[in-house]
């Protein structure tokens, strides 16, 4: 099912929609850890709608007490500060969505991440995209929906294009499950690396 | 808002409690505080577990003392974070406490005088146990939480391992699932400061009139210095002189022992005032209890593996400048939480106030602990019966 028809079925329709296709990759059941889960969106349809159980992992006061007010389980962590908190497999999934480009040890979360899980699904901006190279022509660093700062103070360290993104992957020896594009929240098949705005990979270890 | 007033109440048990020592306590009396109105089925009734130096008197103002107001009262109420329009909270006061339980002050009826040192070494887990015994009177089946702060915190993760379906919730705030040995330590100057006190009289000194007031005093100094960050010292005292007309100029030293600096006074009225209404046994009994803390112990350690017979919920919360019971303590619960499969969550709150943060109204705590019973109420309205 594509993004637009989940929506139209109205199951996902509140969650943004990187999350909406992150979530019907995630099987019923799943025990699930979701990194940088922001306001719990993402694990309280996948409680309520799929039987999945789990907990999210946020740095930030103010989502930490969003997840505790929507009764989602949420530790309050840096996940730059390691996962050795979270047992190695414990999870069927373990989810990081728009976030990887603002860690600093970028491959060592990727690495982690593969530790605590069988599968990984990250979500990241697609810096290739044709309007960030066409606003870099114009003389000017690009700012879109993904990534909303101006160069001076935007949370981005990471910035990758989707080839970039795969090469990453195959050096980290993990290997893609399954990957899907976004342009402004819609999916896409043709040209991903120009047209996408996200991109999304699902991946294990070897 | 008007503050409530509350009357507290008492409730003898005539049937001895087996202790983990080996001894047994018979014919004993607890002494309770209740919030709130319990509803047809009392599952909305909460326990609040008391730390070192507190009681039952947990909010509201007491019916006897209009400035005795309760020691969570910012917490406990109407309108509060724990809202006493929708729980029935109960406050009770533990064994061996020198609040109006039976403790050490009390008459041992085999002697017709104070048990003093007489009175047995307790454990939380045996407070744990007395308190599961007053809830059975008051025909509680099942707790819609266990809260505390500290040991009261201790006293909540006792509670569910030690009766997993009597609680749906547990609420630990700034607590450890052990003591360190710099705990221990800490715990034995301030013993060590009672027991050498030359009127402590073996723990008999109700008999010869006095109290161990020094001892007390340095106890209670010592604590009070690991319930503070070294930043809200800083802040709060500083290296400020104590203002004295004595000084020949303002900011002279004076080159004596007496009180100097503003700290010091600070610490000698905390342990004077501490002294005043404190008793020495319990502050040895309490101590100690605390050292004994290790539920890990009878798993060789593992705290995941004892934490598995919970069934409980969690909520575990943590101060950054706490360095009595530090995040990284908060941290080993969840750890063990997250092994064992426990549904928790984890928040650790940007406060200076150390150790004592629990006690104060920071925005963010009181807002995820209002936040997490709403999900307690929610609950309890729905009936839903989460794992």
């Amino acid at each position: 099912m594509s993004v637009e028809a989940s929506m139209a079925a109205g199951t996902t329709a509140r969650l943004r929609p990187d999350l909406a296709l992150i979530a019907q990759w995630i099987p019923h059941g799943a025990r699930v850890l979701d990194l940088g889960c922001g306001d719990g969106a993402l694990l309280d349809y996948l409680s309520r709608e799929r039987g999945c159980t789990g907990y999210g992992v946020e740095i930030d006061d103010a989502r930490v007490l969003a997840c505790v007010r929507r009764g989602v389980d949420v530790i309050q962590q840096d996940i730059e500060a390691g996962l050795g908190m979270f047992g190695a497999g414990a999870f069927d999934v373990v989810v990081l969505s728009m976030a990887l480009q603002a860690t600093h040890q970028t491959e060592k979360v990727l690495a982690e991440m593969s530790q605590v899980a069988a599968q990984g699904i990250v979500s990241i901006p697609n810096f290739g995209h044709w309007y960030h190279a066409w606003s870099i022509l114009m003389g000017r660093m690009p700012v879109s929906r993904e990534m909303p700062y101006q160069w001076y103070d935007t949370p981005n360290l990471h910035l990758a294009t989707v080839r970039d993104f795969e090469q990453f992957l195959a050096r980290l020896e993990l290997s893609i499950l399954r990957r899907a594009f976004l342009a402004n929240g819609r999916t896409i098949e043709r040209l991903p690396g120009l047209r996408a705005t996200q991109a999304i990979y699902s991946f294990r270890r070897g | 808002m008007t503050a409530l007033t509350v009357e507290s109440q008492r409730m003898r048990f005539a049937e001895p409690l087996a202790l983990a020592s080996g001894a047994a306590l018979g014919d004993y009396e607890l002494v309770y505080e209740t919030y709130g109105e319990p509803n047809a089925d009392l599952s909305n009734a909460v326990l609040v577990c008391h730390a070192l130096n507190a009681s039952h008197h947990v909010a509201g103002v007491s019916a006897d003392n209009p400035q005795d107001i309760g020691w969570w009262d910012n917490m406990v109420g109407p309108g509060k974070p724990v809202d006493t329009r929708r729980f029935f909270v109960i406050g009770v006061n533990n064994l061996g406490s020198c609040f109006g339980s039976t403790g050490p002050m009390s008459i041992n009826a085999a002697t017709g005088k104070p048990y003093g040192p007489d009175f047995p070494v307790l454990t939380v887990e045996d407070w744990v146990h007395s308190q599961a015994r007053l809830a059975d009177r008051l025909g509680i089946r099942q707790f819609a939480a266990v809260m505390g702060g500290s040991l009261g915190g201790m006293q909540a993760l006792a509670w569910s391992t030690l009766y997993p379906e009597r609680l749906r919730h547990c609420v630990a705030i700034a607590t450890a699932p052990r003591l360190s040995a710099q705990n221990i330590a800490f715990n034995e100057v301030a013993r060590r400061a009672i027991l050498t006190d030359p009127e402590f009289h073996g723990g008999r000194f109700y008999e010869h009139g006095v109290v161990p007031s020094r001892g007390l005093q340095v106890a209670r100094m010592i604590g009070h210095i690991t319930y503070l960050s070294d930043d809200s010292m800083a802040e709060k005292f500083g290296r400020a002189l104590r203002d004295n007309t004595e000084r020949a100029h303002p900011g002279d030293y004076r080159f004596t022992f007496d009180v100097e600096f503003e700290i010091e006074s600070y610490l000698r009225y905390q342990g004077e005032k501490f002294a005043r209404y404190f008793d020495a046994n319990t502050y040895l009994l309490i101590t100690r209890a605390l050292d004994y803390f290790d539920p890990a112990r009878v798993a060789g350690g593992d705290l995941s593996q004892v934490l598995a017979h919970a069934r409980a919920s969690f909520l575990i919360a943590s101060f950054t400048t706490d360095w009595r019971f530090a995040p990284e303590r908060s941290r080993e619960i969840v750890q063990a939480l997250l092994k064992a499969g426990r549904r928790v969550s984890y928040a650790e709150i940007n406060a200076p106030h150390g150790h004592d943060a629990f006690l104060l109204e920071d925005p963010q705590y009181h807002a995820i602990v209002r936040a997490y019973f709403e999900r307690v109420a929610a609950e309890i309205a729905g009936g839903a019966d989460e794992r």
